[in-house]
């Protein structure tokens, strides 16, 4: 894939903060009213803003009728959103929670994901689903899933994995302009962390990774909230004399490879950090990716690190073991460096 | 799962269309050329699949055209229909060509699909096929979307979604219905019921009835003899106007029979069904003999008519069929084309 060089974010020239549900509130706003096609159906979108509030106040502007409340049939619900956009119209479908995207499956890989291949290009699913991820939010194991690597399996479906407000608005936008059915997952826990959102209007790209922080001996590359454990990571890691790189990809589909191979050539080391499952998780396609590409420059196995192949237990003390930490991530990289 | 002790509801709601009484001779003849390309295409299909010509299998239509056609028939070009594994008959009475319908089958550029659909996936936008779909119920939610979209655009098309007796053992129907049916959205449910899930009979599949189940949401739900055209054709026109003024969805159930197999391969059928009740369904359930013999019946048309319709469909689809065959493979680089749009 070709990779348009990576861009900062401009976080430093804005003194507009909101915070990352904010920012999606007001990309989605923006675009429906640039665009009078895109809707939103889903499970309490409406007066109730979702259980997040993320959505709070649309329906005020857009009615009932773009922001339409729909009943408890998540596959109904992707259904519909496949059937309307073939017909003209650009669905977001919100899915409450991540692990509700099981039910959605048929409708996101045989019928979304294949439409456009199946029929010759000729029909087009410009089709956003909304969803979350996250754990250590104490909602057990069928409320705390990050599954974004289930749909970044299936060739034909676009998946965004914002970390900042900054990146969500941008990336929500180009979704909503896209032609392609794409998910994008929110981390449920970021919702309120704030950060710079300029006025005016942006888009960020699909397919280009973002350097959060530049540095020479070590790549850690983070996904959505991990992406913080990694800055996180890295504060300390500069106290300890090493310089951790901190690479965003910000869409597992498509996936920016130069960027991620170019900073492991850079720094010769990398980790990746993602809170999917493990075992066959993003991880493991980002490390082939950096692996294959940078080979000849590595000094250390790329490693990996997500969410334990466990079902993730209610109990905080059980659940908190589950999700990689910044405190893992630093004692990785001090092994890698061999600074010990 | 017979149907004849369930109650036809809401029939009072089903305005008479005056312009049903004057459905003229030269309309039934087409509807027959219409089920006689159907039938046609299939044998075809079938031919091609035994001779090694086509690629893997495909699903025939022949003994269910009435259904196809007399829905078809009702609808406008620009209402949109979703369709299933056995879907050939959709897209022929919704206005495909043949010739691109039998290189879409043998896998060639020229086809619906370029080639990248096959039997089971063809979709023509000129014609409103939102695409035949391969699992089974899979296009309740799109059919219904589309009624959504319709809504939404405040356009007077209609959404057709037509599925078989199997489907109705899929959640995702009854999740669209209740939606369909709380909006009141344009979209008419049409259920082929030919009475076999592959190898299974309703029976053993369904509990109730399939009406019942319908009538559940409160949608207007009606049966009808799916062998018998002016039936479906009667019945569809009342549900459709309906649905373009904003009447809402409506369920169709059409009793009907698959005189082959579940797929081409599928010719020992013994263990789940008799020949003698295929016998029976053929002779003297026939979909295109039923039209024929009323036609004449009335006096409004003889019979040497039917015969040339056959004779002139059958060289429009020899020369399809020859098209296809003689038509070029895609190039392979186009594999990974259309992924993305």
């Amino acid at each position: 894939m070709s990779s348009p060089k990576s861009t900062q974010s401009p976080t430093q020239f804005s003194e507009r903060q909101l915070t990352f549900g904010e920012a999606i509130k007001e990309a989605i706003a923006e675009e429906m009213r640039r665009d009078k096609r895109v809707f939103i159906i889903g499970e309490d979108v409406a007066e109730a803003g979702t259980p997040f509030k993320v959505l709070l106040g649309l329906v005020d502007e857009f009615g009932t009728e773009r922001v339409i409340d729909s009943p408890i049939s998540e596959a109904g619900i992707a259904g519909l959103g496949v059937g309307a956009a073939i017909t003209g119209m650009r669905p977001i479908v919100d899915i409450m929670f991540g692990d509700f995207t099981t039910l959605t499956m048929d409708q996101m890989v045989n019928q979304a994901a294949k439409t456009h291949y199946m029929s010759g290009g000729k029909l087009k699913v410009p089709l956003v689903l909304r969803t979350t991820m996250g754990a250590t939010r104490r909602s057990a194991a069928q409320h705390s899933q990050s599954l974004h690597a289930w749909l970044s399996h299936i060739p034909g479906l676009k998946v965004a994995v914002p970390a900042t407000p900054y990146d969500a608005k941008g990336l929500w936008k180009t979704a909503i302009r896209d032609d392609n059915p794409i998910a994008i997952f929110e981390d449920k826990m970021m919702y309120t962390l704030k950060g710079s959102v300029p006025e005016g209007e942006y888009t960020i790209p699909f397919g280009v990774a973002d350097i959060k922080r530049e540095g020479t001996d070590i790549t850690l590359v983070g996904t959505s909230s991990m992406v913080h454990i990694a800055l996180e990571a890295a504060d300390a890691l500069a106290e300890l004399g090493i310089s951790a790189e901190v690479v965003d990809p910000r869409t597992t589909v498509p996936l920016d490879k130069q960027a991620l191979v170019d900073s492991a050539k850079k720094t010769s080391r990398a980790i990746i950090i993602d809170e999917g499952y493990e075992q066959y998780g993003a991880t493991a396609e980002i490390a082939s990716v950096i692996a294959d590409g940078a080979f000849y420059y590595l000094d250390a196995p790329v490693k990996r690190m997500g969410a334990m192949n466990v079902p993730i237990p209610f109990s905080p003390v059980l659940e908190d073991v589950t999700v990689p930490t910044a405190a893992q991530v630093i004692e990785l990289a001090k092994d890698l460096c061999g600074k010990r | 799962m017979t149907q004849s002790e369930s109650p036809i509801v809401d029939a009072a709601n089903l305005r008479p269309e005056p312009s049903d009484l004057e459905i003229d001779r030269e309309q039934w003849l087409h509807m027959y050329e219409q089920m006689c390309k159907i039938r046609s295409f299939e044998e075809n299909a079938n031919e091609l699949y035994l001779s090694r010509k086509m690629p893997g299998l495909t699903h025939l239509y022949i003994g269910e055209e009435a259904v196809a056609v007399g829905v078809c028939e009702a609808l406008r070009k620009d209402d949109y229909i979703t369709s299933t594994h056995r879907g050939h008959g959709h897209c022929v009475a919704k206005g495909a060509k043949l010739d691109r319908m039998f290189a879409e089958l043998l896998g060639k550029e020229a086809g619906y699909c370029r080639g990248k659909g096959g039997s089971m996936h063809i979709a023509d936008q000129e014609t409103g096929n939102l695409g035949a779909n391969a699992i089974v119920g899979g296009s309740a939610g799109i059919a219904t979307g589309a009624g959504l979209s319709i809504k939404m655009r405040g356009s007077d098309q209609v959404a057709v979604c037509f599925f078989g007796d199997g489907a109705m053992g899929q959640g995702l129907f009854y999740e669209s219905a209740n939606m369909a049916q709380l909006w009141k959205l344009p979209v008419i449910y049409v259920c082929e019921n030919n009475q076999y899930g592959e190898y299974t009979k309703n029976s053993e599949a369904a509990a109730g009835t399939y009406l019942g189940r319908a009538q559940a949401f409160g949608m207007l739900s009606v049966e009808v003899d799916g062998q018998d055209i002016r039936d479906v054709y009667s019945t569809m026109r009342r549900l459709v106007a309906r649905a373009r003024r904003g009447g809402g969805p409506a369920f169709l159930l059409c009793n009907t029979y698959r005189f082959l197999g579940h797929h081409v391969g599928d010719v020992n059928r013994e263990y789940y069904r008799s020949k003698a009740e295929e016998e029976e369904w053929r002779t003297a359930r026939d979909p295109m003999q039923l039209l024929a013999g009323w036609l004449v019946e009335q006096g409004l048309a003889e019979k040497a008519i039917f015969a040339q319709i056959e004779q002139e469909v059958s060289n429009e689809v020899s020369v399809a069929v020859d098209f296809a065959l003689n038509a070029p493979y895609p190039a392979v680089e186009e594999v990974d084309q259309h992924v993305f749009a």
